[in-house]
């Protein structure tokens, strides 16, 4: 097997104190002054550890209390209380919701999986990906790799056209052309987040990354800073026009045409090139996606990225889900036999660890995301750069290198997770899981199948 | 139980929280106005204000139920001296699943042993899905049919092989689950444990090893074979009546067990032959069983061990679930232990406990009626766990298909977690339930453990045998599959 792909992460500090879900309130007034105070009994040494932030005036306290409410237990005057805060709580949108957001920032920080005590927390199931669990195996399944396994699971995958047969002459060699693909060690490919407070070192922070992880990283290129030239084989430039003065940065594996009038002709233009890279077409998700999919591989497109809303649904419909899409798409290629012939890039709303497996499921073969590596640069997703107002978190005034070590901290535990998740089902291999509904149970099936015969209460009937 | 004398059901004992205050969902005021004239002491039948050296004082904030109270102080009081808000503390602990009012809720039946009259919502949470959208179907009171007075039988059989094992039988339908000496202290290990002794019926080990405190109830204890084999030994499986086998656990299917350095003590080093201060790893899968003939050899094994020892299999809940559980019995278990995927457990990845294999809402039907339609539901018992908070949620996932529930969380909650999810991180658990930190560890008693713990399933059992009478029911067994007696709020029509 080839060398195992490892993320090397390491610990990046905030540059400012994350927002917390609950604050400390300690009144003054009535302390009785007990020679052994409940503050000083903090297990975790809160009050004794706090401090004041100098630039921002804010008191460190909240973001090391660990919620154990003793304190608020055993002062004797009752003089210390915990509440949620506003501020957290009113923090992103329905689907960037503070609870993904904290969890964001702390990845970004450590480059760890999220490990906590005590069952899950949330609500029982939810829409979009949260509609669908992934399996396990008892018993039949590979190690987990890195504890004790020799074995390894691969998380590489290639894009491109991949031909279903090779042809060799007599005397064993190989003839006719290899196939063009582009391989990515990691299903996960970075983009440039539709807003933000982003600037020339935002966007080099984030090529480097992709550097570093040997992924790419997708930016608008028409309006790019052409410095950015240099990262040329971890850039997936996207272009909007026609293509015909642009210059592609040397190196560049694959370039991404938005569909829309005329894309045939850019695509021609880019396959020409020097270094010939691979054309991926963007579309976005809607319900007449699939049809439209279907037509660009039989035009001979072999990459495809689907893109739906920043909050994971269809660009034509409220009510449907990024998920059902990549769904309804990848069973309609495979109907048509044509499935193996391309690859499939999924973005929109991919906000949480588990939509990288998830996607894959439901047949994409890699994904893309965009806010999450704003995310993991303190951003609040308080949209005030969006009204041409100064960022909170000043996310343009960061280093390219912190920058580039938040993102690979990110991606870092995101890829751990995905071990975890395929470890736990018994896959080796993240191309097997493409499109491997059977290894997920869907939330509106067992639903159906377990309760709504559970749809009876006789008149007068007492429930509880 | 093989013992002569009937079985007798312990007291119970009034058991107050451990902390100078506690929590309640409402927070009363008294302004200086206050005359002192001792109406609100009057009408409170909760006892939430006392008289103290001529004075009146708040001695009990969490005891107020609020609005629902049937004569409220603070519209009594003739001053005005009195107001309400709710408590800001109260809605910081806790999360969907455990909400602030079943926290609550279970801590009055730890300290009182009954439900509470009024002001929390004690039988659902706030998961939105499941067991918080099932409720109970009672039948019509016709009045003709004549009430029921005898008390419903709520024994569990738990040999149903009917081969030379030992016939036990559980008075209570639940046993304790799983909880390995590490993660949580030996105190809330012999809390629990003397609970299961008091209420007739047993408690897990957990993989940790097996503690020579727990001795003296040896008679109730379930050791645990996993995958890292942490003290297991000859002698841990010949002391004990059942044992468990854990192939894999609700809130991390498919992953191994992770026990952090620094809740590796001495002491937890030595019970599982390892070093201090060093992470210790369960692995996954058991690499001696790679099918359901290799399985069988595990049982096998077990039985060459201790010839008498009923053998339980904890599993989790994937698709085939129902496979699993049919290839159990062939392989000679006796007992299918079914851990949902919203159990609890002392640290696992976020990821896993979301995400990973189905709720057990799914899983125990599906488990069910394949054993029925495979022709041996009555030769093996069902156990389900992972999520079970309430009386109300066993009851429904007995009517579900289950014959009998496993509980690990609600014994904590008794104990007073409040949900922070730290179990995991430094010290362990600050309020010294999840933690082997000797300093810790000294603030739970064991006989104020153990009483809080039988004071809640007293009350569980209370509410169990209430609803069966309401049912019209003799005895748990009828309970067992009946679906018709559940409504799901999602299909429920006309109504």
């Amino acid at each position: 097997m080839p060398a195992k792909y490892a993320i090397h992460t390491s610990t990046m500090p905030h540059r400012f104190q994350p927002i917390t879900r609950s604050g400390i309130i300690a009144w003054e007034e009535g302390c009785l002054k007990c020679a052994v105070c409940v503050k000083k009994q903090c297990v975790y040494g809160v009050y004794d550890r706090r401090g004041m932030d100098p630039v921002q005036m804010i008191d460190s306290i909240d973001n090391q209390c660990m919620n154990c409410l003793r304190c608020v237990q055993s002062c004797p005057k009752e003089l210390i209380h915990k509440s949620l805060n506003p501020e957290y709580e009113a923090m992103g949108d329905a689907w960037w919701r503070p609870d993904i957001i904290a969890s964001l920032w702390s990845q970004a920080q450590t480059g760890k999986i999220p490990v906590s005590g005590a069952g899950y927390p949330g609500p029982f199931s939810g829409p979009g990906f949260d509609a669908m669990w992934t399996d396990m195996s008892e018993i039949v399944r590979p190690t987990r790799d890195g504890i004790h396994g020799r074995e390894y699971i691969s998380t590489a995958v290639d894009m491109g056209k991949t031909p279903d047969h090779l042809s060799f002459d007599e005397r064993g060699n190989l003839t006719g052309d290899l196939p063009r693909v582009a391989d990515i060690p990691l299903p996960i490919i970075l983009r440039m987040p539709a807003f933000g407070a982003i600037g020339p070192e935002t966007m080099k922070g984030w090529a480097t990354a992709a550097k570093r992880l040997g992924t790419l990283f997708s930016l608008p290129w028409e309006t790019a800073d052409h410095e950015l030239a240099e990262f040329g084989p971890w850039l997936l430039p996207s272009i909007a026009g026609k293509g015909d003065s642009v210059q592609i940065p040397s190196g560049a594996r694959v370039v991404e045409v938005a569909y829309g009038d005329g894309w045939e002709a850019a695509a021609d233009r880019i396959q020409n090139r020097e270094g010939a890279p691979l054309v991926s077409i963007r579309i976005p998700m809607t319900h007449d996606a699939a049809e439209t999919v279907l037509s660009l591989v039989k035009a001979g497109v072999s990459v495809i990225h689907l893109e739906g809303t920043m909050d994971g649904r269809f660009r034509d419909d409220d009510e449907a889900w990024v998920k059902d899409g990549i769904r309804a798409v990848h069973l309609r290629l495979v109907e048509e036999n044509l499935r193996d012939g391309m690859t499939l890039l999924a973005g929109g709303g991919i906000s949480m660890a588990e939509h990288v497996p998830k996607s894959i499921i439901c047949g994409a073969d890699a994904v893309v995301i965009d806010f999450p590596i704003l995310i993991a640069l303190e951003c609040r997703m308080c949209r005030r750069c969006t009204k041409g107002l100064s960022c909170p978190v000043a996310v343009e005034g960061a280093a390219a290198d912190w920058i580039a070590s938040r993102v690979v901290n990110l991606v870092g535990a995101w890829q751990n997770q995905l071990l975890e998740v395929m470890g736990a089902m018994g896959i080796r291999d993240v191309r097997r899981l493409r499109g491997e509904a059977g290894r997920a149970m869907f939330f509106q099936e067992l639903e159906k199948e377990t309760f709504s015969a559970m749809d009876q209460v006789e008149e007068g009937c007492d429930i509880e | 139980m093989n013992r002569s004398e009937p079985f007798q059901l312990p007291k119970i004992v009034p058991t107050p929280s451990r902390f100078r205050n506690p929590i309640g969902k409402f927070r009363l005021h008294r302004t200086d106005d206050c005359i002192a004239c001792g109406k609100c002491v009057e009408v409170c039948p909760y006892g939430v204000h006392v008289i103290k050296r001529g004075r009146v004082v708040i001695a009990r904030h969490d005891r107020c139920v609020g609005p629902e109270c049937p004569e409220p102080c603070y519209a009594v009081c003739p001053v005005n001296a009195l107001s309400i808000r709710r408590n800001p503390d109260f809605d910081v602990m806790g999360d969907a699943r455990w909400t602030p009012d079943l926290l609550v809720s279970t801590w009055h039946m730890a300290e009182f042993g009954r439900v509470p009259e009024k002001g929390y919502e004690y039988r659902t949470g706030g998961s939105g899905g499941g067991f918080d959208k099932l409720r109970l179907v009672f039948p019509k009171e016709t009045g003709t049919s004549p009430k029921q007075t005898d008390e419903p039988d709520i024994g569990v059989v738990l040999n149903r092989r009917n081969d030379t094992a030992h016939r036990i039988r559980i008075e209570v339908p639940f046993y304790g689950g799983g909880m390995s000496y590490g993660s949580v202290s030996i105190h809330t290990m012999l809390s629990r444990i003397k609970a299961a002794a008091a209420l007739g019926t047993f408690c897990c080990t957990g993989e940790g090893g097996y503690p020579d405190e727990l001795k003296p109830y040896d008679h109730n204890v379930i050791t645990q074979v996993a995958t890292g084999l942490f003290g297991v030994r000859e002698e841990t499986i010949q002391r004990v009546r059942i044992v468990e086998f854990k192939y894999a656990q609700g809130a991390k299917p498919g992953l191994g067990g992770h026990l952090l350095g620094d809740k590796v003590t001495p002491g937890v080093a030595r019970m599982r032959e390892a070093v201090a201060g060093y992470p210790l790893f369960s692995p996954f899968p058991f690499h001696s069983v790679y099918s359901v003939e290799d399985h069988k050899k595990h049982v096998d094994w077990i039985k060459a061990v201790n010839p008498k020892a009923l053998v339980s299999v904890k599993v989790s809940t994937p698709t085939d679930v129902d496979m699993v559980a049919v290839g159990s019995y062939y392989a000679g278990a006796h007992i299918i232990h079914l851990d949902g995927s919203y159990g609890g457990t002392g640290a696992a990845p976020d990821i896993a406990k979301k995400n990973i294999a189905m709720p057990l809402e799914y899983a125990v039907p599906k488990v069910h009626r394949f054993l029925q339609e495979e022709g041996v539901r009555d030769r093996i018992t069902v156990i389900a766990s992972g999520g079970i908070r309430t009386p109300h949620d066993m009851a429904k996932v007995i009517a579900l298909g289950a014959d009998g529930i496993c509980t690990g969380t609600a014994d904590l909650v008794a104990l007073e977690c409040i949900r922070c999810h730290n179990c995991e991180s430094g010290r362990g658990c600050a309020r010294g339930i999840a933690t082997t930190d000797p300093e810790l560890l000294n603030l739970l008693e064991v006989e104020w453990g153990s009483q809080r713990i039988i004071n809640m399933f007293l009350a569980w059992r209370s509410e169990l045998i209430r609803i069966l009478k309401k049912l019209g029911m003799h005895s748990l067994t009828e309970l067992v599959g009946r679906t018709d007696c559940l409504v799901h709020l999602d299909y429920l029509k006309g109504r």
